[in-house]
């Protein structure tokens, strides 16, 4: 007779054995890290959730006086507050993605030692836990928008209808180069000193301080091939009516995505099974 | 039926430092990978033992393990530190991956090696239970249904929407203890995690366990130090030495095999005369623990009388050498002392003498005991010789219905059990 087993434990399994299924079983184990995630955040604090408008307004200051009024740097003919929340408003999500999914490992090390769930559980409940912050920060950026659009000073177009997707290919970029980035540190530590200054390094190659249209011609190719350039800017194109726009772009960016994600659960998922005796 | 079968069943380590090397090794296993030729890291002879330096990087915690657990059985698994249960365990719960060989399951697993896993500190003891609870693998409404009874088997009424990190260690382990115990995996994996809390609570979560299995039917593997608990919950046992199987059967022959083994407590020792503790004056020779009919051996029941025989040298004749018998319990508590008076104004004339003790049958507890034994003279106070720890005995009880423990099967404390007298009422 042969017998039925529920599951088998072997050394390896192929790396295209991916169970999607299984962490759909544990919907219920991503809401609650989710909820986790914001509930403990201003736990103890008197400000409470306030502190995710506090920060970026300061920094949007800060931009708008130091980009703005020293340096001069170009603003699109948009209103430097607004030109500098439109481009944060994502790049801090995407910031707050890569930074929270790329030490998956290390920082949860104790949980995954003592118990097993699908790995995938955590980096994913992240990602959907920073949509709360952004969600804020969009709220932010539409007070100023909604002030800025009354003075008739912005256009908007029809290209406001991308944000859904705009969002949905940040948070997948983040989620695919953190996991990646999560998979080869427990090995090679060294990566995640790198993601300290690499991301604001990535920030400056990214317009997000300023406009594509202020980029001498011969570094060019650097923005425009960077996956995070055209959703930044079309972004602020959607909303203001100034910037950068094109469908290649745009396409470019999710074929990249799906690339990263692609890769990244390959690896995640032959690095997660014995990450424990390495990490 | 069969639940869990263990095939073949390997797990490699690397020894000290990761990362240095690493990527040379990566290189070397991908490229004999590549040639479909067999990793040359792994080296499937070295045995796991700490206290020898090994000669390759890399070490196997487990080693050609191969077993099955029926559906419903309490499965024990008892060794030494490092002997591999934890990591046998870690496997068992996909924690990490073997590196060879196979493990079937049948059902749904949950895994304990550790209480509270994911509990954090801001939140309160209940937002904690959920997410305890889901990381353990359950579902909200699963959760939502238990809660009340989860609390409840807590003891946490009061502090349920306060912080954990404002909770004792004690109400901590009880709450973590309390979303496990209401799991329903038709497999539990649990790890020492009685080594912690009360008696009151060990009781609490021995009987949680047995309930689960008996009643419920469901299976258990358990790992744990403590002999009692494991001869109590057990029905047959696993014995892992150096991260091999060493022995597997009735949880009373695994206790008794591992006792003698692993403690290094011997039911009798002899000593050459270069070797033997004493003095110019007195030397012991020999040291045993026998049974009522002046055998040897180990493992005693509750009801039975336990002797000591001290074999000593005297050197130079004397009247004044008083033979004296220190007992401890495995937790080194020292029991009781004893010293013979009964010969204490003997002269003795050089030659061998053997003093015995008796300890009365239905006196001390179940667990293993050491014992001390020595030669004095009180003329000044002097300590010829006090050999510790070297010879001792295990008891356990069998429960014939005529010890002091009747038909009660939980934690029965105390450090000696003597049959007291009851009145009638």
């Amino acid at each position: 007779m042969k017998e039925t087993w529920t599951e088998v434990i072997q050394p390896k399994k192929s790396v295209f054995q991916l169970n999607l299924s299984e962490i759909w079983n544990y919907r219920d184990l991503i809401w609650i890290f989710v909820r986790r995630d914001i509930v403990s955040v201003y736990k103890q604090t008197v400000l409470g959730p306030l502190w995710f408008f506090l920060g970026p307004i300061f920094t949007v200051f800060t931009f708008v006086f130091v980009f703005n009024q020293i340096a001069k740097i170009s603003t699109d003919n948009i209103p430097a507050p607004l030109f500098y929340l439109a481009g944060t408003t994502l790049w801090n999500y995407f910031q707050a993605c890569i930074t929270g999914t790329s030490s998956t490992f290390i920082s949860n090390a104790n949980i995954f030692g003592k118990v097993y769930f699908p790995r995938l559980v955590s980096p994913i409940s992240m990602v959907i836990s920073n949509l709360l912050k952004f969600g804020i920060q969009l709220l932010m950026f539409l007070c100023f928008w909604f002030y800025y659009l009354a003075q008739g000073t912005i256009h908007p177009n029809a290209y406001i209808a991308l944000l859904p997707l705009l969002v949905l290919l940040m948070g997948g970029m983040a989620l695919g180069v953190g996991i990646i980035i999560s998979s080869l540190t427990t090995k090679y530590r060294d990566l995640s000193y790198f993601i300290g200054f690499g991301i604001t390094l990535i920030m400056y190659a990214t317009p997000v301080i300023y406009p594509v249209s202020a980029i001498p011609e011969m570094y060019k190719p650097f923005v425009i091939y960077n996956p995070i350039a055209p959703i930044i800017e079309t972004f602020r194109y959607g909303f203001t009516g100034s910037g950068y726009f094109s469908w290649s772009g745009l396409a470019y960016s999710s074929i990249f995505t799906i690339g990263v994600l692609l890769i990244g659960t390959l690896l995640f998922n032959k690095i997660e099974r014995t990450f424990m005796d390495t990490v | 039926m069969t639940v869990i079968q263990v095939e073949n069943l390997y797990k490699q380590y690397r020894l000290g430092q990761v990362g240095s090397g690493t990527l040379r090794d990566d290189f070397t296993r991908w490229w004999h990978t590549l040639l479909g030729k067999d990793d040359p890291l792994m080296k499937i002879g070295e045995i796991n033992d700490r206290t020898s330096v090994a000669t390759s990087d890399y070490v196997l915690s487990l080693r050609d393990i191969n077993f099955s657990v029926q559906e419903g059985e309490v499965l024990g698994i008892i060794g030494k530190n490092g002997a591999g249960k934890s990591t046998l365990l870690k496997v068992l719960s996909k924690v990490t991956a073997p590196t060879s060989g196979q493990i079937k399951i049948k059902g749904r697993v949950a895994s304990l090696l550790e209480v509270g896993t994911g509990f954090h500190p801001e939140l309160t003891g209940k937002e904690n239970i959920y997410l305890n609870g889901a990381i353990l693998g359950m579902k909200r409404h699963e959760i939502t249904s238990k809660l009340d009874e989860i609390i409840d088997f807590a003891g946490i009424q009061r502090y349920v929407d306060t912080p954990v990190k404002r909770y004792s260690s004690g109400m901590y382990v009880r709450l973590a203890f309390a979303v496990a115990a209401h799991l329903e995996p038709e497999i539990l994996i649990v790890d020492e995690v009685l080594a912690v809390g009360d008696a009151e609570f060990q009781q609490k979560a021995i009987g949680k366990m047995q309930a689960v299995s008996k009643q419920q039917g469901r299976t258990v593997l358990f790992v744990s130090h403590n002999m009692d608990a494991i001869s109590r919950l057990c029905t047959s046992c696993l014995y892992l030495k150096n991260g091999g199987l060493e022995f597997s059967g009735r949880t009373d022959d695994v206790i008794q095999k591992y006792l003698s083994a692993e403690t290094q407590i011997v039911s009798s020792i002899k000593y050459e005369s270069n070797d033997a503790p004493g003095n110019q004056m007195v030397r012991l020779l020999e040291s045993e623990v026998i049974n009522q009919h002046i055998e040897s051996k180990l493992n005693y029941n509750i009801d039975e009388k336990i002797g000591v025989n001290i074999t000593f040298e005297v050197l130079q004749e004397t009247n004044d050498l008083i033979a004296g018998f220190n007992l401890y319990n495995q937790m080194d508590v020292h029991i009781l002392s004893s010293h013979d008076t009964l010969n204490q104004n003997k002269t003795y004339t050089p030659g061998i003498y053997k003093a015995t003790v008796w300890l009365p049958e239905n006196f001390l507890t179940e667990g293993m005991h050491y014992c001390g034994v020595a030669v004095m003279s009180y003329k000044p106070f002097t300590v010829h010789f006090h050999d510790v720890a070297k010879i001792g005995f295990n008891i356990s009880d069998r429960q014939n219905g005529e010890t002091v423990r009747g038909n009660y099967t939980g934690v029965f404390p105390g450090v000696i059990r003597p049959k007291l007298n009851w009145d009638k009422i």
